[in-house]
Parts: structure tokens; C-alpha cells; sequence
């Protein structure tokens, strides 16, 4: 089973992610459960997002306690939500990051696909340059360091197109964009 | 077609294929998916349906009532406070015979208030006289709709279908989801032989005195006691056309079981893992699904754990001074039938996530093991501070 916890903030889209995931590897032909974690239902307030990708159906529900991949969509979570917990050593954490800058407390520790989404969903006219929309940014970068179970580049950003409510070749694009652009810095 | 679906878009679409004529429905998490999309099925003319809007749930029970007594078929959805408020309107649509489905979304009690999964709201309806039905995934929702409306308008009792809150009402699975052709030709229209109508009137729910009063609750037992019979033959008869089950009660491994762990509802899949773990040690263990909790199944139930030493019950719920409600009724249901010991485990209230681990630790300390939780009265509470 690969499972995988994603954090956010209320409104920043994470279970909408959560379930275009789900649905890329449901087209992979995979059997899928994505399942938001609110605390209460606010914008801004933490969220996370849970999915498991099987090749059977899966019985267990809830948390994933020990994800075998973290996603991050906003680099202020660090400060408010242990996204390492249940981590073991390695396992890759995407994280959406200012260019040219590095989690040091992060770095060496776990495997870090860091991506400026921000910057990227502003180049694409995604939200606003105070509120960009970066969860379909952030899968784009998931793409290049998840890579078992397989899943093609074209299905994720398929997946993208049928998955957001707007902007469709916007969001596929600009996942695109950071596939190509992700920064991976290997565990030490 | 295959597709991936959430719990509450999946009961829209579900009451939909069943062509349902009316919806009066009221919002309140985790359900408000569910009429929302239903709201947007009529409003596009997808759906053939009058969508009645209310000011409360009570009322959106009421004219649930007074639509499926003129003969249409009648869909709601609710959660929680909102069930507690139409109990009136409940006892109401049981006693007036009236093939209501409603989806109840398990969700916690207030106060303190939460809005996460707790079987406290469904079970404290449970002598209203509906059917009730817990669902264990996703697909179990598209497919136990159905059933519902078949079983309903063939015994003429309302059911709720309960979904867990967010374990089921919020989370998107892969399900099968049948052609309109297949469920039309399962769930053929409603058309009863009475019902108001103006041009040729009746009276219903009349003042009835002591002479009839006992013997028409006398009937009403009699029809509702074999509603668990008439729910295994339409689940057969789906099994037949669709390839899937939905029994009263669903067993894993209980030929030979000696531990069994007994759920409602989504915990039903951990409790799966925890007995195949469990066997792994080389305990006899298995799992029931007690899907049907009204009427209790009571000849399912007692063959399914007939060799069963030990019952690990698994309450989301509890009755304030006696103890879980699931474990009050197996009780009730073996009693003088059968020696096994009960064990009642209050756990997974208000949005505690119940884990393959807790079950099993339930299971052996039930046979000799480790302590797990604190115990009260005849129950034992997991992960509480004492």
C-alpha cells in the first residue's frame, strides 16, 4: 500500500488534491480511499488529507500514521504542524518553497522535493498574487518523487484537467511546469 | 462504470437511480453534500423530483410523511441533531407505514460539540420503528439505497441508511455505479394500492381506541420482525443481478471462530485485519457485521457466532447508566441462547479512528490478555482519561 498524508490550510485545496491523486491512480487501475482530517471547518485552519493506493480495496480508514509520503502545500505549516510525524528516515517530503532557499532542519533527514508553487501559480494566473491556488502545482512535483506505483506524467495531469473546477489547461500546465522544475535533495 | 466517489455524492446519485419522485431535506454536516447535489440534479432537470425546502428537520419529516403518504417515492438525508429533532416525525412515518429512505449521517451529539462519526444519534432512534442499516464502505451506500426502497415499499416501513460521518460521508472510494436500465429493472416504481388522493378520499391516522390500538402494534411487530428476512432475499436477489451482497449480518471467518468482534458500520474493514492478525497468532478469531440493527437480526445473528466462545463488541456509542447499545442488544439477543461471554468496548466516539490494533488488543484481553482501557460498569472504555 503507498500511503500518503497531505497538509494545507483550509481553502488552500488539499482535499481537492487529495482526490485528484486518488483519481490519476484510479486510472492507473488502482483501488483508492482519499479522506480529509478537518479539525473544524475554517479557512486557514490545518487540514490534512489522506490517501491509500492499493491493488486491492483497502479496510483500514482514517489517519495513515505512518505515511510513506508527505505533501505540504504551505511552508508556514512547519511552524504550526509536526509534518514529520510518523516519518521514517528518507521518505519524501514535497513541500512548496521559496526558490534558491532550504528547510534546514528538514534537509539531510528526509528526502525534499521542494517546489516554489507560489511563484508558479502566479505565472499561470492561478488565484492571486496574495492568494495563489498551489495544490495542482505541488502534484506536479510529487510526480518526481513517488514512483512506485507507477504513475504516468499525462494521467496526473489528466486527472488535473477533470479534477479542478476552473482554469483547466492553466492547472495541468502549471503542474507541468514544476515536474520539470523540482528541486530534490536526496536524504544525507 | 467504475468511478471514483465520495459517500454523500454517492447517496445523491444512488437516489437518483432510484428515481425518487420527492426530497425535503434540511442541511447539517456531514450530509450537506448530499442535498446540495440533489438540489442540483433537479434544479437541471436530471433528476424528476419535487425538492421541498423546510425550516428544520422535523418539518422535513413531516412533509417526507405527507409526500410518501400520496404515494410518491420519498427521499431525505440528516446527521445528528437534526435526526434527534424530527423524533416526533419519526415514530410518525413508522406507524403510518410509509416507505421512507433516509440517509443519516452518524455523527456526535451536542455538547460538547463536534461533528465527527458517533453512533449515539442513529441508535437512540431505535424504537421509532425504522429499519436501520449501516453501511461498511462506499459501495455498500450506492447499493443498500436500493434495497432499502425495495425492502420499504414491500413490508411498508421507512428506513435509515446510516453512513459513518466522514469515514464514509467524506471519503471517495472506487465503486461500481449501475446503469439507470439495472436499477430499474431491480427497483421497479412505486405505485401502492393506497394513498391520499383527492379525487377519491380516505382517512389515515385516525383516532383508533384500546379495541384495535394493541393488535395494530401487534401486526406492526409481526411485519417488522420479518423485515430481516425480507432484506436477505432482496440482498440475494441483488447478489443475483449486481454481483454484490448486503446482508443483515456479514461474517469473515466464522465457520470455526471462538473470538468473534462484532461492529457497525465502516470499522467493520479493521475488524477484518484484526481477526486475520489474530489468526496469524493462532487465535480462532473472525468478524460480524451487524449491518442490520432493526429489527435486530436475531436468527442471523445467533447462527453466525453459534461456535463463538467470546464476542468482542465494539460500541461508537453508549446509554448513559447501562452500558454500549450494540452490546445491549447481542446481549439481549443470546440470552438463554447461547454462553458465549460479551465483552462491550466503548470506543471511536466523536471521531476517534478505530484501528485494526485496538480491535485486536480489544480481542486479547478479552481471552487473558493485557488490560486495554478502563472499566466501567459492564463496559470497558478505550483511550479515556480516567
Amino acid at each position: 500500500m503507498l500511503g500518503i498524508r497531505m497538509h494545507g490550510r483550509g481553502g488552500q485545496g488539499a482535499v481537492v488534491a487529495s482526490k485528484i491523486l486518488a483519481k490519476a491512480y484510479f486510472k492507473e487501475g488502482l483501488f483508492v480511499q482519499a479522506f480529509p482530517a478537518f479539525g473544524m471547518e475554517r479557512r486557514g485552519a490545518a487540514v490534512a488529507a489522506y490517501v491509500r493506493v492499493d491493488s486491492s480495496p483497502a479496510l483500514a480508514r482514517g489517519e495513515i500514521v505512518n505515511p510513506d509520503v508527505c505533501v505540504v502545500l504551505d511552508p508556514k505549516l512547519l511552524e504550526m504542524v509536526d509534518v514529520t510525524a510518523g516519518l521514517a528516515s528518507g521518505v519524501p517530503i514535497v513541500l512548496n518553497y521559496a526558490d534558491g532557499q532550504v528547510p534546514q532542519d528538514l534537509a539531510g533527514r528526509f528526502t525534499l522535493a521542494l517546489i516554489d508553487a507560489n511563484q508558479i501559480a502566479i505565472n499561470h494566473r492561478l488565484g492571486s498574487r496574495l492568494a495563489p491556488i498551489i495544490n495542482t502545482v505541488v502534484l506536479g512535483a510529487y510526480l518526481k518523487v513517488v514512483q512506485d506505483p507507477p504513475l504516468k506524467p499525462e494521467t496526473l495531469f489528466q486527472a488535473i484537467e477533470e479534477g479542478v473546477p476552473a482554469k483547466k489547461q492553466e492547472n495541468a500546465a502549471a503542474a507541468r511546469e514544476a515536474y520539470e522544475r523540482v528541486r530534490v535533495l536526496e536524504k544525507s | 462504470m467504475k468511478r471514483v466517489i465520495m459517500g454523500t455524492e454517492t447517496a445523491a446519485l444512488a437516489a437518483v437511480l432510484a428515481r425518487v419522485q420527492v426530497v425535503a431535506a434540511y442541511p447539517i454536516t456531514p450530509q450537506t453534500v448530499t442535498v446540495e447535489e440533489l438540489s442540483d440534479y433537479i434544479g437541471k432537470g436530471e433528476l424528476d423530483a419535487a425538492y421541498i425546502t423546510v425550516e428544520s428537520e422535523h418539518s422535513a419529516m413531516a412533509a417526507c410523511v405527507g409526500a410518501s403518504a400520496t404515494g410518491s417515492r420519498t427521499f431525505t438525508a440528516t446527521s445528528s441533531q437534526g435526526l434527534a429533532l424530527m423524533h416526533e416525525m419519526l415514530h410518525h412515518a413508522a406507524g403510518g407505514r410509509l416507505p421512507i429512505v433516509m440517509l443519516n449521517a452518524n455523527r456526535a451529539l451536542s455538547p460538547p460539540w463536534n461533528l465527527y462519526c458517533d453512533h449515539t444519534d442513529s441508535l437512540s432512534q431505535r424504537d421509532t420503528g425504522w429499519i436501520q442499516y449501516y453501511c461498511c464502505d462506499v459501495q455498500d451506500v450506492m447499493d443498500s439505497t436500493f434495497i432499502a426502497y425495495r425492502v420499504a415499499e414491500k413490508v411498508m416501513l421507512p428506513v435509515m441508511i446510516n453512513l459513518d460521518g466522514f469515514y464514509l460521508t467524506h471519503t471517495s472510494e472506487v465503486i461500481d455505479v449501475p446503469d439507470q436500465e439495472e436499477v430499474d429493472r431491480y427497483l421497479p416504481p412505486y405505485d401502492p394500492a393506497d394513498k391520499v388522493d383527492v379525487d377519491n378520499p380516505s382517512t389515515y391516522g385516525c383516532v383508533c381506541g384500546a379495541d384495535l390500538f394493541s393488535s395494530l402494534k401487534y401486526r406492526r411487530q409481526m411485519e417488522t420482525l420479518a423485515v430481516e428476512q425480507a432484506w436477505q432475499e432482496a440482498s440475494d436477489e441483488f447478489a443475483a443481478q449486481f454481483g454484490r451482497s448486503h446482508a443483515p449480518v456479514q461474517g469473515h471467518n466464522l465457520d470455526d471462530a471462538e473470538v468473534v468482534i462484532v461492529t457497525i458500520g465502516t470499522a467493520g474493514g479493521a475488524a477484518q485485519l484484526a481477526a486475520d492478525a489474530l489468526r496469524e497468532e493462532g487465535v480462532a478469531a473472525g468478524s460480524l457485521n451487524l449491518a442490520m440493527v432493526r429489527p435486530f437480526p436475531y436468527e442471523s445473528f445467533r447462527r453466525a457466532v453459534s461456535g463463538a466462545k467470546h464476542l468482542v463488541v465494539l460500541d461508537r456509542d453508549v446509554s448513559f447508566g447501562a452500558e454500549g447499545i450494540v452490546a445491549q442488544e447481542v446481549k439481549s439477543c443470546l440470552y438463554g441462547k447461547s454462553s458465549a461471554q460479551v465483552h462491550c468496548y466503548i470506543a471511536g466516539v466523536g471521531g476517534m479512528d478505530i484501528t485494526e490494533e485496538i480491535l485486536a488488543d480489544m480481542a486479547r484481553e478479552s481471552l487473558g490478555g493485557q488490560k486495554q482501557g478502563l472499566e466501567l460498569g459492564d463496559s470497558i472504555w478505550i483511550k479515556v482519561l480516567p
